[in-house]
């Protein structure tokens, strides 16, 4: 390791940080895996890793189980120094995607497993093998093997074996995306429940925006090795700081425009033809010049054509949803030349209708264009 | 779908070529069987009258029945050595990265190419040179150089196809390394090694031109018997001998066969 331990040494009393990772790199060869991260994550904290296929999730939480080695930096778990720790002392509880159960061991063995590690008496490990099957409703599947589980069934007894050695933290590695529509969402319901019930420091990793936004307290963006935006499931929604993560996180519009000149408020624009003046969030707008214009479907709203102020546009599709309509629209303002927004059904317009599109003064938000600095 | 009279042409020569394929693999063995049935002493085919007195012959014919309990001994000890030895050096192969790791992947590999009578004649002469006894040891040793590489290379196949989940989901559960190799690795990998065993055992159970240099008269092998035995005889003794061998190499690969559907009975993936 490059860096030395802090001076103090680790402290013993329990800070507010479960798990500390503190510029923490990895590469595999030529790929950087990841990018010096810094992350803290506090005591019963349901934390997720958003991002992308490849962008370096899974390579976190291997570091912080401590199954890979960082290249540089240091990982504290309840602030003692972990970086040189093995795995086996790292008391993390850990669920795979493919759940990992042993199969040659039936579902209490597996659970009992991490308690016969740590040589608890036999009465306790019966004790705590039943608690755990218990909170995963397991209770009636104790004597079965893995293979004779369903998907969700497996994944439980994964949870519960994680659990029942109580973890200082646990770890999920995309831990539904396995498992059908209807069970993932009742599963992602029952960890939820078990994890505020518990207070269990949690890192969850997901490429499934939906998934992130409804479970976490907080959500970590990733792409490209590096964590993009940090913050509460709404920020990150209302408020993406950059164009990846408006993009990745919900549905966005796009729009090429100019930045006249910033205001008190925000800044002035230049959109399709028509000015805005925006009220924004946004410490760091980018100079003037050319700029992209973020803003989030249900943020825009259809006019009629020749309203003044509104952008002109023309309905390309519009796809029945339910419980709404979305509407495709072709409009030139638009960086890739379309625009979607969701309507009422009965306000559904037909293909090659005119209309006028206008953007609110407040919640847009202002990025450097592509390519630039972000 | 319906078939064009092409494909049923394309059927049938499918057909025939694999009956004949089979057939050719097969010839020798059938000639081998019914010419240990001929009555007269001389090897000739086709046979004209039949008999089994050379099954008696072969069970009366003192080197046989010692080259079997050789053979056999020598198999097991071979093989079980082989075993450790291999699965030992495929593990290493699999999780360590060292210097020279591709020297001595290379060096342990090399019997695949050095011939079996090179082999033999270099223990032969080290053992001269050590002066040490043509045991039985001599030859296990010598089995286990010979069958090595086949063991590494089986066990280091399942190696890599090893889901290395199981054991990290171990070890964040408090499994020491040894603790884990122990509970989880080994008892995964159990069937392959089993196998691989076996696979072990059969290679070494044929073995002959190594074998050929390194037996004295007490530790002849089963093979190195039969080759003697027909240097003095031209009887179908030699026949039946074979029958009877292909028998119990056959059984052994139907209990290798066996143990791969045992997995799916001990719910092994
Ligand atoms: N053992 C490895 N060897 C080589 N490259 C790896 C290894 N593990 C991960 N990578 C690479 O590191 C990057 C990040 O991988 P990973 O953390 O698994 O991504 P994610 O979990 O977000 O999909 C990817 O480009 C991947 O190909
Ligand atoms: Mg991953």
């Amino acid at each position: 390791m490059s860096t030395d331990p802090p001076a103090d040494g680790p402290s013993r009393t329990l800070g507010k940080h479960a798990v500390k990772i503190d510029g923490v790199s990895k590469s595999f060869g030529k790929t950087v895996a990841l990018e010096p991260v810094w992350l803290k994550i506090r005591r019963g904290e349901f934390l997720t890793l958003l991002g992308p296929s490849g962008c370096g999730k899974t390579t976190i939480l291997n570091l912080i189980a401590g199954f890979l080695e960082a290249d540089k930096g240091e990982i504290f778990i309840d602030d003692e120094l972990v970086t040189q720790v093995p795995p086996h002392q790292r008391e993390i509880g850990i669920v795979f995607q493919n759940y990992a159960l042993f199969p040659h061991m039936s579902v209490t063995q597996n659970v009992a497993y991490g308690l016969r590690t740590r040589r608890i008496s036999k009465a306790e490990t019966e004790t705590r093998v039943r608690e755990a099957l218990d909170l995963v409703k397991l209770q009636d599947f104790a004597d079965r093997r893995p293979k004779q589980l369903s998907g969700g069934q497996q994944q439980r007894v994964a949870l519960a074996r994680a659990l029942v050695i109580r973890p200082r933290v646990l770890l999920l590695d995309e831990p539904f995306s396995a498992l059908d529509r209807n069970l993932r969402t009742a599963m992602q319901v029952e960890l939820k429940e078990i994890q505020s019930r518990l207070g269990l420091t949690t890192v969850f990793v997901t490429h499934d925006q939906t998934e992130a936004l409804s479970m976490s307290e907080r959500i970590a963006v990733m792409s490209r090795g590096s964590i993009r935006q940090i913050g509460t499931p709404t920020e990150i929604y209302d408020h993406p700081q950059n164009r990846f993560v408006s993009t990745f996180v919900g549905d966005a519009n796009l729009f090429s425009a100019d930045l006249l000149r910033k205001t008190a408020q925000g800044a002035r624009l230049g959109v399709g033809g028509t000015t805005l003046d925006l009220d924004t969030y946004q410490d760091d707008l980018p100079d003037p010049g050319p700029v992209t214009l973020f803003v989030r479907p249900e943020q825009c709203t259809l006019t009629a054509p020749d309203q003044p102020g509104a952008i002109t546009a023309t309905v390309a599709l519009s796809v029945y949803q339910g419980s709404h309509a979305e509407l495709h629209l072709d409009c030139p303002a638009s960086e890739d030349g379309r625009v979607m927004l969701r309507v009422p059904c009965g306000e559904a317009q037909d293909a090659g209708t005119k209309v006028g599109l206008a953007l609110p003064q407040r919640g847009p938000a202002i990025y450097a264009k592509e390519g630039g600095p972000e | 779908m319906r078939k064009t009279p092409l494909d049923r042409v394309l059927d049938w020569t499918g057909r025939l070529l694999l009956a004949a394929i089979l057939g050719f693999v097969m010839l020798p063995f059938v000639v081998v069987f019914i010419a240990s049935f001929n009555e007269s002493a001389i090897l000739s085919f086709p046979p004209r009258s039949w008999s089994t007195k050379w099954y008696v012959n072969a069970f009366e014919y003192r080197d046989f029945g010692l080259g079997l309990v050789n053979s056999l001994k020598i198999a097991a000890f071979g093989a079980t050595l082989a075993l450790i030895a291999g699965a030992g050096f495929a593990y290493v192969l699999d999780r360590y990265d060292f210097r020279f790791k591709a020297l001595l992947n290379s060096v342990l590999m090399s019997p695949l190419i050095i011939p079996n009578f090179t082999i033999g004649l270099g223990l032969l002469v080290l053992s001269a040179a050590a002066s040490l006894p043509r045991s039985t040891w001599l030859v296990v040793a010598t089995h286990v150089i010979i069958v090595l590489p086949f063991v590494a290379r089986s066990v280091y196949v399942s190696l890599r196809n090893f889901e290395r989940r199981y054991e990290q989901a171990a070890e964040s559960l408090g499994g020491t390394p040894v603790h884990v190799l122990w509970t989880v690795t080994l008892p995964l990998l159990l069937p392959g090694l089993i196998s691989g065993g076996i696979f072990a055992a059969i290679l070494s159970f044929n073995e002959f031109t190594a074998s050929l240099f390194v037996v004295n008269q007490s530790t002849k092998t089963l093979p190195v018997a039969m080759y003697d035995y027909v240097r003095e005889y031209a009887d179908p003794t030699l026949a039946a001998v074979s029958v009877m061998y292909l028998v119990v190499v056959a059984t052994a690969l139907v209990i290798v066969h066996k143990l791969f559907r045992l997995e799916k009975v001990l719910n092994v993936d």
